[in-house]
């Protein structure tokens, strides 16, 4: 780089950079607050949801699945497994794990009550109806 | 080693790579989990190797940028370390902890150990790579307080250079962003939206200060080049990565409930983000090409230089080909991401610290650098790890782009595990690569014990 070009031009660019990206970031942020009640289904954070999310988390199921496409890559999507499979056949799925079949991939059983299952589905069905801009693309997630 | 009390960095330094070898091997395990579902299921089920996997990485990386920092500001400064104590009792704090959290995760099953560590209180658990119980995280912010307490009085004291300013933001940032792992709301979508504040911002952010300093840090010394040409290069890098950074969050915006406006903001400016990654590989060549010296570690040359290349495909190249909404509209999710996960972390994080512990390691052992015969097997174990890490991304991104095509964009749409099932071969593949990335860690770790003539004393 030119010898013009000084050591405290490049730090003076660098703190311009930085405030100005952080106070562009922070009005965007407010603006996506602003606009996130018609889109994130807060009218349907039910007692039901808000137990079924702190069962999705106090059961580590991002360890295996994928939710709105964040997670681990080794277990199918379940941001729309209610609009897939509903609400009954997750219950019996869940149920009915492990498998044990040979060589295949295995999920525990969680050995949730019956309340905590309906719980659990609620928050599925929650995330389902999140504006997630149409994504997955189809079904299988 | 110019000064008595840079010698805390070494137990660091030990830990980290400890530490390394254990991600590594539950990377193994992982691997295998993915053809062989039921291995050592249900004592490890993929959950729980997978926590550790990523959680040993990361308590290892801040091991390395802990270290790195232990070593570096006192000589940067010119002055001893503030309270070298206290920098090896926060070593035993830390290890001890980290430690602890890996065999809860081993021992306890997750829903029991939330519950055993006040998890009810304050739920932050069972968030990607947020996993830690909540006792686990109030320690690691009280850890890196004391750090940083240690850390910035040194550089108060010292002389005041660019390298232990952009080192001090970038660890203080690394610190404040990751309070908003106390934050966990019902709200999925605001949960979602603060969980990448600390998740992107550290590694596409404030990380990326930390890696900076580290490099022009080793780059002054092995290449004599002048330190007002390295500084510069430094704050232009730094400068790159915060403008195209900080909005490129918004390529996790696009699918998450947040407004469609974000497909464009995060689109626009992340595909600006290989920018500084490949300014980062120019400014490492450059240095060299112009130095001014011939410093007798050749191998930590190789790891800066290595280091530069591959955070520049890893992050830059490998982030860029998914980082287009209409692209990770299809990609969102699959193999794609973990492939550039994997050579991101290796490429920048895992081969910065790489870089500063080789050449930070033979001068706390007492000497300028190991002797040709252990820089030798040194070598081999760069070049074992690091082609071995592209090999692993290859063949997750030919599964990535299968999977994408069989499960997303076919007219026939197959489902997860039918699609998992067809892409098996890159599995195995993968896990093959996998293997010899041990065995280059393997060679790696053999080379500190090799002895052989040295070259010259420190």
């Amino acid at each position: 780089m030119s010898e013009s070009f000084t050591k405290s031009t490049a730090r003076n660019i660098f703190w311009g950079a930085a405030v100005f990206s952080f106070l562009l970031f922070l009005a965007l942020t407010f603006d996506t607050t602003a606009a996130l009640p018609k889109r994130d289904n807060r009218a349907n954070l039910t007692p039901e949801v808000v137990r079924g999310k702190h069962l999705w988390e106090t059961n580590n199921c991002i360890g295996c699945h994928t939710l709105l496409g964040e997670g681990a890559y080794f277990a199918p999507e379940l941001g729309n497994v209610y609009i897939r499979r509903g609400g009954d056949f997750i219950k019996a799925w869940m149920k009915a794990q492990p498998t044990g079949a040979p060589g295949r991939r295995q999920m525990p059983q969680f050995n949730l009550t019956e309340e905590q299952l309906t719980d659990l589905v609620a928050f599925l069905k929650y995330a389902s109806e999140i504006n997630t801009e149409k994504w997955p693309p189809n079904i299988e997630g | 080693m110019q000064y008595k009390s840079q010698a805390v960095a070494k137990p660091y330094f030990v830990a980290a790579i400890g530490l390394f070898v254990g991600q590594i091997v539950f990377g193994l395990v992982m691997g295998l989990q993915y053809v062989v579902g039921d291995f050592l299921f249900p004592a490890i089920p993929f959950n729980v190797a997978r926590m550790v996997h990523t959680n040993l990485l990361i308590v290892w990386l801040l091991f390395g940028f802990m270290g790195a920092a232990y070593y570096m500001v006192p000589e940067e400064s010119e002055t001893e370390l503030h309270s070298p104590k206290l920098a090896l009792i926060l070593f035993w704090v830390f290890l001890v902890a980290g430690a602890l959290t890996v065999l809860g995760y081993l021992m306890v099953p997750y829903a029991k150990l939330a519950e055993m560590t006040g998890n009810n209180l304050l739920p932050t658990m069972g968030r990607e790579f947020l996993e830690q119980p909540l006792i686990t995280k109030v320690g690691i912010v009280v850890v890196a307080l004391a750090f940083l307490y240690n850390i910035s009085m040194t550089v108060l004291k010292g002389r005041k250079t660019s390298i232990t300013m952009v080192l001090l933001l970038g660890l203080w940032g690394l610190a404040v962003f990751f309070l908003f792992s106390f934050y966990n709301p019902a709200n999925l979508v605001l949960d979602k939206f603060y969980w990448w504040w600390v998740v992107h911002l550290w590694v596409e952010g404030v990380w990326e200060l930390i890696l900076g300093a580290l490099l022009a840090f080793v780059l002054i010394k092995v290449t004599g080049v002048d330190r007002e040409v390295i500084e510069k290069w430094l704050y232009v890098i730094i400068a790159m990565t915060i403008i195209t950074g900080v909005i490129g969050t918004g390529h996790h915006y696009f699918w998450i409930g947040t407004p469609g406006y974000w497909q464009w903001w995060g689109s626009a400016f992340s595909a600006l983000e290989p920018i500084p990654f490949f300014m980062m590989t120019v400014f490492a060549f450059n240095m060299v090409n112009r130095r001014r010296r011939d410093h007798p570690n050749k191998v930590a040359t190789l790891w800066a230089l290595g280091t530069g290349v591959m955070a520049f495909l890893g992050a830059g190249v490998w982030g860029f080909l998914h980082t287009l909404a209409p692209v990770n509209y299809y990609t969102h999710g699959t193999q794609i991401t973990a492939a550039h996960g994997h050579m991101a972390f290796y490429g920048a994080y895992v081969m910065v610290v790489l870089t500063i512990i080789s050449y930070a390691m033979p001068m706390l052992r007492g000497r300028q650098a190991n002797s040709n015969k252990s820089q030798v097997v040194e070598m081999w174990g760069f070049w074992l790890m690091t082609v071995s890490m592209v090999f692993i991304t290859l063949f997750l991104t030919a599964a990535g782009i299968l999977q994408t095509w069989l499960q997303r964009v076919s007219s026939t749409p197959m489902p997860f595990m039918q699609a998992q099932d067809q892409v098996a071969i890159f599995y195995w593949a993968r896990e093959l690569a996998g293997v010899i990335f041990l065995i280059g860690l393997v060679v790696y770790l053999f080379s500190f014990f090799i002895k052989g003539e040295e070259k010259a004393k420190a």
